[in-house]
């Protein structure tokens, strides 16, 4: 990666909206460039997808979000490989991490209500041969997020105008 | 014994007005432009500001940490009267590898309330009544004030968009008279974003030796330079002792309600200058030092190159927004601000600032409060988040859309 890919990267990090223009501008450099340098981050596989970070507890429609500590027994060649799969492949499956410590996998899960998690924890994920245990953890609050600070009582608190 | 008469002449007439008991210095100084447009900006909603002279960062948080970790510790007294010794050694090392400068923290370096409180000190011990105190214009709104204030004569230097706002040694030599003792210095500069490269200093340093000038020379934008490394004045070849550094935590670290800055100079210079400060603030607040020293920390170093690079990217946003609009805009090397010209509109800064304001609801500061050479301008900061900046551009190229079909 060259030093202009992880500038733009930078940039698309902090707002996914910015356009090649803009980021052209602001960076000193020829639209083209970062054109191709957007384009090849896309190809790489680097830039995966443009989302969005939102605040659920603001919306009606809250859902329910819960960290569950997986242990598995992993398997002969694959290790972990072959079970993370089976997990991450269901859609209400937000993340998951392989994890050095106490457990093998963090598996972040979501759902419309806590029976649902529930019903997916005991339905979906303990049943899993290789799945020794499960400790659940719902989100009470988010503070932050992927950097973003949900409430940010840092607002702009300058004078209008000031010397 | 005295007579009746005699003793009712010994008692002065009492004084019409409460602004009579005013000494004529304190009674001659002008509330600042800035002030003034900020009253007018104040009363009006959903106002994009571009008058800000300030970062919009917050203080880093591990800066705000080791103040607040100062106030648990019990750390609330007084410090020595120069500042605590372990930030003046911070203060002088830091400037040492920033800007190859070097200073006895024990006698040279004096931490103060602010930069402007050092300028203030730095002014009071230089002046004495008549002198003349050389001013390169448009500069930042409190020098003149403040001259006029300690009993000298401030004279403006005209500087102009033509040499980027450079101070150019013909105009600063037309500008001598035998009466001229300081040279008032703020590259780079507030309002217009100029800076001054090696070069340019070499024929001003002449000058300055010539005429036995004494330089203050305000630095608290030194670190915000875009492109090119900042050359202080007083690391050019004969220019130390004639010289005192002004700088603080204000800008370059978002520290601007601190209140910390330092003077850094001849030993005679901060010396008298101590003097002053120890009769009438004291030192500065204990934790704003301790927060100053973390802030001279390798973490807080760090801190600053991020936030440089940000202001560099809107930099480029800004100056190339008001060429697209038709706004001729010097390409401004340092600080924040962009010093637009909008001579083209044919208003004067007043006029378009308070029409742009009106109109487009977007606040910037009239150049002509900038002294000499302002008029004709605009200070817009940049100090302001990407989409605010992009929105103000738009709202300004309306503007001056609308005033062209008129």
């Amino acid at each position: 990666m060259n030093e202009l890919q992880l500038k733009v990267l930078d940039l698309l990090k902090e707002d996914a909206r910015r356009d090649a223009e803009l980021i052209a501008t602001m960076l000193g450099e020829p639209v083209e460039a970062v054109k191709q340098a957007i384009h090849d981050l896309e190809n790489d596989h680097i830039i995966v997808k443009y989302a969005t970070v939102v605040n659920w507890s603001k919306v009606d429609d809250e859902k329910v979000t819960a960290l569950i500590e997986v242990q598995i027994t992993p398997e002969r060649g694959r290790g972990f490989e072959g079970i993370a799969e089976r997990i991450y492949l269901y859609p209400e499956v937000k993340s998951v991490y392989l994890m050095s410590g106490d457990y093998d996998l963090l598996v972040e899960v979501e759902g419309k209500n806590l029976k649902e998690v529930a019903a997916f924890v005991s339905n979906k994920l303990s049943p899993i041969d290789a799945v020794l245990s499960t400790k659940t953890f719902f989100i009470l609050k988010k503070y932050k997020q992927d950097g973003i600070i949900f409430e940010e009582n840092e607002g702009d608190h300058r004078l209008m105008i000031s010397p | 014994m005295i007579k009746n008469e005699e003793m009712h002449e010994a008692v002065p007439a009492r004084r019409d007005s409460m602004s009579a008991y005013l000494s004529p210095l304190a009674n001659g100084i002008k509330p600042s432009g800035i002030r003034r447009f900020f009253d007018l900006v104040s009363s009006r909603k959903d106002v994009i500001t571009l008058g800000v002279g300030e970062p919009d960062f917050v203080t880093p948080w591990h800066v705000r940490e080791a103040a607040v970790y100062s106030l648990e510790s019990g750390k609330t007294q007084y410090t020595s009267n120069a500042g605590m010794p372990e930030l003046r050694e911070a203060i002088t090392r830091y400037l040492d590898d920033s800007f190859q400068l070097k200073y006895d923290p024990a006698k040279e370096v004096l931490v103060t309330v602010g930069g402007s409180e050092a300028i203030d000190l730095a002014l009071r011990v230089l002046i004495s009544p008549g002198d003349e105190i050389l001013i390169p214009e448009p500069c930042y709104i409190s020098y003149s004030p403040i001259t006029t204030l300690s009993g000298g004569k401030a004279v403006g230097i005209e500087t102009f968009a033509k040499d980027q706002f450079k101070l150019c040694a013909d105009e600063l030599r037309a500008s001598i008279t035998p009466r001229s003792k300081v040279l008032i210095l703020c590259y780079p500069s507030n309002p217009t974003g100029g800076i001054m490269t090696y070069e340019d200093w070499l024929p001003i340093t002449k000058i300055v030796e010539e005429n036995d000038l004494i330089v203050i020379s305000d630095e608290i934008y030194a670190e915000l330079t875009y492109g090119t490394k900042h050359v202080s004045f007083a690391s050019m070849p004969g220019m130390r002792d004639r010289t005192i550094v002004v700088s603080g935590f204000s800008k370059a670290f978002a520290m601007t309600g601190w209140r910390l800055g330092y003077a850094c100079g001849h030993p005679d210079l901060i010396g008298a200058m101590l003097k002053v400060h120890q009769y009438t603030v004291m030192c500065a607040p204990i934790m704003a030092q301790y927060a100053g020293l973390e802030a001279l920390s390798e973490h807080g170093l760090e801190e600053k190159d991020r936030m440089i690079e940000s202001y560099n990217q809107r930099r480029r946003l800004v100056v190339k927004g008001f060429r697209d609009i038709g706004l001729e805009c010097h390409e401004p090397q340092g600080a924040f601000y962009a010093f637009p010209s909008i001579h083209s509109t044919g208003l004067t800064s007043e006029q378009f600032a308070q029409r742009l304001l009106e109109e487009a609801a977007v606040a910037a500061v009239p150049g002509d409060v900038f002294g000499l050479g302002g008029e004709g301008h605009l200070r817009c900061s940049y100090a302001t988040s990407v989409p605010q900046l992009t929105e103000a551009l738009e709202r300004i190229g309306r503007f001056v859309q609308s005033m062209k079909q008129m």
